[in-house]
């Protein structure tokens, strides 16, 4: 009896056990084989050159370029106000206060909105009511902001990338401890004051966090680019906010599904790939670190 | 017998449903350390927090009665709790020096307050870390961080920090609890050279510290005022049995 | 420390320095502010400015979220109106639908190519036969078929927006979205709660600390990046492992999406599995279970209503994931039940449709009309697993215990 409880056991535990190692070796298998499809093409040329005839050979800087531009443009739009509605969460809401209830409820749907939702959202939005708004108001209906372009795109993201921001900033603000808020009450500070001078500063490894894992997050996404900016090929780079861009992942996209010859090419994707995914995996990787480091120290 | 500092009239205070402060009426006396001992949940911190608004942080908390400062109401609904709270200090339980330097906390309160001119707050910094007897200690490493020191240089700093607003009434909620017998002398010694300038108010869970540096001292016992007196009187010849009782240590 | 203390002290020479504090408001002596600090004049309650409008703007952008969710269901259903009010067919003339078209660069390059790539070992030349790849020659068609676009042309069983006689059946969409979803949750749920279960039960403190991060890891992986694995590897390897004829298909797509749930399931398991009062377990224990018993008889079923979260969670992301099946399933319209057949799926129909389409256009509308579907469905999930399943966690956990 306590022989075959004792297998049972063995074989229970074993399955769980099985099931992270397969995860684990999945994970491996997808790293190695990335890593050795892309390494003999990655080279510095590579990195910072443009792709040429036809994208079959030379490098992918534009694809650089223009995923690091829209992730600093998205960042500059989702991070302040991201952290704001931290803020305003951690600080200003009434624990069970409706409004509070409903800001972190539609902080959670926007969180699991399918990311091609948030592209027809820029598309209907952005491109369509607000660029063919300005359009109509200040170019004469001439076609300007009404089009796919680089800040429509970016902007697109920044919602996407909204949730991640917040809950990182939430996180971290509410490892401020309240003894020091109360210090800086009793000496005669105002709330905002408080905010601005223990709060956020003690907050600034979480503000940092959360920018990473949105910059990582949006370099990565594809979906909500495809028809609010990004483009297949572009000779130059984008030179105003109403350009179009080249972005890392879309490149991957196009590449390996609709490119002239996807065999020929084949070192090319998977060096891109590789780039794309060293990328956000040393993002992700330098986030879980300082966010381990922050939950240790407290 | 000194001027009345802070007079409370039927002050009561309710968490929720739950009354934490049951009709406290209680005169404090300007320039004297007073103790407000009693066990643990009795209201005695609670009651601290009020005199200084502190409690208004906490939400459902609801409070009657009066609370007069200079003969006037700081529960007035006209009164600024900001501004309130300049005047009426308060050093907390455990020591928490913001992660700033020596120098940076104890300039926050001046520099909050529109102090921006670098040698007034120098001024200001130096004479707070004076008074709170740390000068000696921490004035080669002004711009260290606050963290590096002891716990109990840390709480002479939140004193300091505290005085730098120049307050008029300086509220302590245990503050030495949490500090090793060497540390906790010379806090004391600290609050007993502090009541010169300011009016002092103490929570304290020990009985010996409270009959060394107060001069009145208030007991409380499950959200009521048992007993309120000149400490001595208190120590030696309380009148009422509960106190003794607690002060005998039968119970708490 | 005695009493000795209060009369040691050399009390009234420290005063001496404390006086010398000046440079606070009005250098006023003690005893004089005395009398005014505490008064009507001074204590009078002051306007701050920088604080009242910190606080209004602060709260005023805490409701972008809010807002932010009404205006995407707002247009997104916007588009798909002109389908229930049958004016489709008389929108914008053509030469204004055709300066619209936008994303032609890629257009003219992709548009023949949309759905043949991994056509080399591929049966299926997919439902678009996009003879003439220039788009005028469809928007020119439009107005003869977009009035037949109702209710009942919608639940048909042909998708082909691109043709004679465009047709917009949804239903082949539907069932290679949920063909997928269960291929791919059969994969995801099973790995993920047993890895959970590992780390917070079995596992020791540092090994724990080891596979959550590295799961976690998992999630930062762009889903092109896992779509793209699979495409040139899993793809391949999967066919010469079962010797089916459609390289591209469900299967390859469901175990490729696995990858992306497998990392929201694991972690949200996991937080619920710890969550798990240690009570419970000692109880269990003291009782002479063994430490697997107390895992799959305590604490499984004690997590249940949130592992049924994480499995909505994990449901929702794969219902909305486009780059993956985009890349891996061939993309062809289907009614077919078979795991290896190429699928297409309602999220990848947006992507690979919307690029082409010409704005107003029927198919334009109908592309939307799936997005508000996706997304009603997404925001019903996420409801469900908010309200429901954590209210119910929220009990099972905490009422009982306390």
């Amino acid at each position: 009896m306590k022989k075959v409880q004792k297998i049972t056991g063995g074989i229970m535990m074993g399955t769980t056990a099985l099931s992270v190692i397969i995860i684990i070796a999945i994970i491996i298998i997808m790293l190695v084989v990335i890593i050795i499809g892309g390494k003999d093409q990655l080279s510095w040329k590579f990195l910072t050159s443009f792709p040429e005839e036809g994208m079959t050979k030379g490098g992918i800087f534009p694809a650089i370029f223009g995923t690091a531009l829209m992730v600093l443009i998205m960042s500059v739009a989702a991070v302040p106000l991201g952290a704001i509605t931290a803020i305003y969460l951690t600080e200003y809401a009434k624990d069970r206060s409706w409004i509070a209830i409903s800001v972190r409820f539609a902080v959670r749907t926007l969180a699991m909105v399918p990311s091609i939702i948030f592209g027809l959202f820029g598309l209907g939005f952005f491109i369509k009511f607000v660029g063919g708004g300005m359009d109509q108001a200040f170019f004469g209906g001439h076609l300007t902001w009404a089009q796919p372009n680089i800040l429509w795109a970016s902007l697109t993201m920044a919602l996407l990338t909204l949730p991640v921001v917040i809950v990182s900033v939430e996180e971290s603000i509410r490892t401020v401890p309240r003894e020091l808020r109360e210090a800086s009450l009793a000496l005669g500070a105002t709330k905002w004051q408080t905010i601005r001078k223990i709060v956020l500063p003690g907050s600034r490894s979480g503000i940092l966090t959360g920018t990473i894992l949105a910059v990582s997050r949006g370099a990565g996404e594809v979906a909500p680019i495809l028809f609010t900016g990004a483009a297949y090929y572009l000779a130059t780079l984008p030179r105003g906010l109403s350009d179009q861009f080249m972005s890392l992942g879309y490149h991957v996209y196009i590449m390996s599904t609709q490119s002239v010859n996807v065999d020929q090419t084949l070192p090319i994707q998977f060096a891109t790939t590789l780039v794309l995914l060293m990328l956000t995996f040393s993002l992700n990787l330098v986030a879980v670190i300082i966010r381990s480091r922050l939950r240790k120290s407290h | 017998m000194k001027e009345i500092k802070i007079k409370t009239k039927d002050l009561t205070l309710y968490y929720g449903s739950k009354m934490a402060l049951n009709s406290i009426s209680v005169e404090i006396p300007q320039n004297q350390v007073t103790a407000l001992i009693g066990p643990s949940g009795c209201g005695k911190s609670t009651f601290l927090r009020t005199l200084n608004r502190m409690n208004d942080l906490i939400p459902n908390v609801r409070i009657t009665g009066e609370v007069l400062v200079d003969n006037f109401n700081i529960y007035d609904k006209n009164v600024d709790s900001v501004n309130l709270r300049k005047k009426v200090g308060m050093v907390f339980q455990k020591s928490n020096p913001f992660a700033k330097s020596i120098f940076e906390n104890v300039a926050y309160g001046p520099r909050i307050n529109g102090v921006n001119d670098k040698k007034k707050l120098t001024e200001i910094v130096e004479t707070s870390l004076q008074r709170a007897a740390i000068w000696d200690e921490v004035k080669d490493r002004m711009h260290d961080s606050a963290l590096g020191l002891s716990g109990g240089q840390q709480q002479r700093l939140c004193i300091a920090r505290t005085m730098a607003v120049d307050p008029e009434i300086i509220l302590m909620d245990e503050p030495a609890s949490a500090l090793d017998p060497i540390s906790t002398s010379k806090i004391e010694e600290l609050i007993f050279n502090l009541k010169e300038n300011y009016t002092i108010i103490i929570v304290t869970h020990n009985m010996q510290q409270a009959a060394r540096v107060s001069d009145h001292t208030a007991f409380f016992y499950m959200g009521e005022l048992v007993e309120f007196g000149k400490t001595k009187k208190i120590f030696t010849v309380p009148v009422k049995k509960q106190t003794e009782d607690y002060i005998t240590g039968r119970f708490g | 420390m005695n009493s000795e203390n209060n009369n040691g002290i050399p009390g009234q020479e420290e005063q001496k320095p404390g006086t010398e504090l000046t440079g606070q408001p009005a250098e006023t002596t003690e005893v004089n502010t005395s009398k005014f600090v505490f008064s009507n004049e001074s204590l009078k309650k002051q306007m701050r400015p920088s604080e009242f409008f910190a606080e209004k703007i602060i709260t005023g952008v805490a409701f972008l979220s809010i807002a932010v969710i009404i205006l995407i269901f707002l247009f997104v259903f916007r588009e798909t109106l002109p389908i229930f009010s049958g004016k489709a067919a008389k929108k914008t003339e053509l030469s204004t639908a055709k300066q619209e078209t936008y994303g032609e660069a890629a257009a003219e390059s992709s548009s023949g190519k949309q759905e043949v790539y991994g056509a080399t070992d591929d049966t299926v030349v997919t439902t678009e036969s996009q003879a003439g790849d220039s788009l005028p020659s469809y928007s020119g068609n439009e107005s003869v078929t977009a009035d037949q676009v109702t209710l009942k042309s919608l639940a048909g069983k042909t998708w082909m927006p691109v043709s004679e006689n465009p047709r917009y059946g949804l239903l082949p969409l539907i069932i290679g979205t949920l063909k997928i979803t269960l291929i791919s949750i059969l994969f995801a749920a099973p790995l993920a709660i047993l890895a959970a279960l590992f780390s917070a039960a079995f596992a020791p403190r540092w090994m724990r600390e080891i596979i959550k991060p590295a799961i976690e890891l998992l999630a930062g992986f762009p889903s092109v990046v896992i779509g793209f694995f699979a495409l040139m590897v899993m793809a391949t390897f999967f066919q010469h492992l079962f010797g089916y004829e459609t390289r591209l298909n469900a299967f390859v797509g469901g175990v490729a999406m696995a990858l992306a749930a497998i990392p929201i399931i694991f972690t949200v398991t996991e937080d619920v599995m710890t969550a798990v009062p240690s009570t419970y377990k000692e109880a269990s224990l003291a009782l002479g279970a063994s430490k697997w018993q107390t895992a799959f008889f305590v604490t499984l079923p004690a997590a249940a209503p949130g592992i049924f979260a994480a499995v909505l969670l994990g449901i929702g992301r794969i219902f909305g994931e486009t780059m993956i099946v985009l890349m891996a399933t061939g993309n062809a319209a289907m009614m077919s039940l078979n795991p290896f057949e190429s699928v297409r799926t309602l999220s990848a129909t947006i992507g690979a449709e919307m690029a082409e389409v010409v704005f107003g256009d029927t198919h334009y509308n109908v592309l939307f009309l799936i997005g508000t579907l996706l997304f009603v469905f997404t925001f019903a999930l996420n409801a469900i697993a908010e309200f429901y399943v954590k209210g119910k966690l929220m009990t099972r956990l905490q009422g009982k215990t306390s």
